[in-house]
């Protein structure tokens, strides 16, 4: 795994646009295992860490920090990396609120949304997860926007 | 352990700006300026709206390209503006040196002219969808109002119109960990249009006069969040007996650093152009965001 990402993290682009005239527009099933994004991710651990410092990045981002307000940090903490951990394939389970009851009265906009998938993305950068990983748990998470933005 | 509290209550009592300086869409999720103005790759629209612009925010792009093929040079200065992810309004002026033509236009029609030029003014609506977010993607609708600024050219190889509207409707989805974990957006774009070389040859000919529709489309891949490559591809009508027109594509590599400025190289093919055939050449642009 290590030689093949090490490989395709060097290909150029005239490659990248030849594996694309080959693969065709198709959406194609990205050949992922659960428990390896998991282990990209740092495990829990790992995972721990980008949550915290995605929230270091929320509370000075003044699109989202009132939404914010008065949401108890800890247990946010906790209940966002079970939630990244579950969905990467970790053993963990997520204990809190589903994702459309916890936003119901929030009135999310789009604006906020992304907001928090870039400190998202940053803390990921910041934690060193590689872009293939990073785009694999993307993949997970974006099913969620309809229950998030109420829609 | 608890720096969050600490930074969660500073964050609280910081002045509430409403936005940061420039929007808050996800990198590159405004595509780059087209030579007509309107946000998509170089040569095709996209369902993409330019800047970074979300759906409580204005936005605003500017930029000038310059497609240097084998006996011409073709060059564009545009602006945009994005309402809330909504609408979008361009202006661009392109200007077409006719490097070698010149001697054509003179032997055979008595001109001296060596350059073309037209406006384009565009609108584009965001019908539904998020390129990143919604299952099927972003889909958008678009008119290009294009006016030629010195017809006589473009009148004398026999174009009927000196200004035309091209409509289209464009799709466009970004599949999140594509090819080997890298995210690959697909665009589609379907535009009925008469305009010859996209309107630098005039609109309508002798040989077809009507509106037809045109399939455009592109591909790329982001290498990471800063670089995407691609393609793309432009199907083009051929109005005009006096020379055939090609389809037009191109193979590009967009560089994002930052929000604020996207730099677009690419290989671009324009295929037979007023009887000189085969132009291939750079294609170079850059767009400040605002």
């Amino acid at each position: 795994m290590t030689k093949f990402s090490a490989f395709y993290r060097s290909t150029t682009g005239p490659l990248m646009v030849l594996l694309l005239t080959l693969g065709g527009c198709q959406n194609l099933p990205s050949s992922d295992n659960s428990s390896d994004l998991y282990e990209q991710l740092g495990e829990r651990k790992g995972i721990a860490s980008i949550v915290e410092d995605m929230l270091y990045r929320i509370v000075e981002d003044d699109r989202i920090n009132q939404a914010f307000k008065g949401v108890d940090v800890v247990q946010f903490h906790r209940n966002l990396t079970d939630q990244l951990c579950q969905l990467s394939g970790g053993p963990c389970t997520y204990t809190g609120r589903n994702m459309r009851e916890v936003h119901k009265a929030m009135a999310i906009t789009d604006t906020q949304f992304n907001a928090v998938a870039e400190d998202l993305i940053l803390a990921m950068e910041k934690n060193g997860v590689p872009t293939s990983a990073q785009n694999r748990l993307l993949a997970r998470i974006v099913p969620l926007y309809p229950s998030i933005r109420g829609l | 352990m608890y720096r969050w509290l600490i930074l969660l209550m500073a964050g609280l009592f910081a002045p509430t700006t409403a936005l940061a300086d420039i929007g808050s869409r996800l990198w590159a999720t405004g595509g780059v300026t087209t030579i007509e103005g309107s946000a998509g790759g170089g040569l095709v629209p996209w369902a993409l709206l330019g800047s970074y612009a979300s759906d409580t925010e204005w936005g605003g792009t500017v930029s000038m390209s310059q497609a240097r093929v084998d006996d011409y040079t073709l060059s564009v200065i545009g602006a945009g503006l994005n309402w809330h992810n909504r609408v979008e309004l361009t202006v661009a002026r392109q200007t077409l040196d006719l490097d070698t033509l010149v001697f054509t236009l003179k032997d055979s029609f008595g001109l001296e002219q060596d350059e073309l030029n037209q406006d384009i003014f565009g609108a584009k609506v965001r019908l539904f969808g998020d390129v990143l977010y919604s299952r099927w993607g972003q889909w958008s609708a678009g008119v290009q109002y294009k006016r030629q600024r010195d017809f006589t050219v473009p009148s004398a190889i026999g174009a009927r119109d000196d200004h035309g509207i091209d409509g289209y409707v464009s799709a466009s989805k970004l599949f999140f960990a594509a090819i080997m974990g890298r995210n690959l957006l697909v665009n589609a774009t379907a535009r009925a249009t008469r305009a010859n070389q996209g309107g630098l040859l005039g609109f309508g000919g002798d040989r077809q006069n009507g509106y037809e529709v045109m399939a455009e489309g592109s591909a790329g891949v982001f290498l990471d969040r800063k670089w995407l490559v691609g393609m793309e591809y432009r199907q083009k009508p051929d109005n005009l007996g006096f020379a055939g027109e090609s389809d037009w594509w191109d193979l590009f590599v967009a560089w994002v650093p930052d929000r604020r400025l996207a730099v677009t190289a690419a290989l671009v093919n324009l295929g037979d152009i007023a009887t000189l055939t085969d132009q291939q050449g750079l294609y170079l642009s850059l767009q400040g965001t605002f």
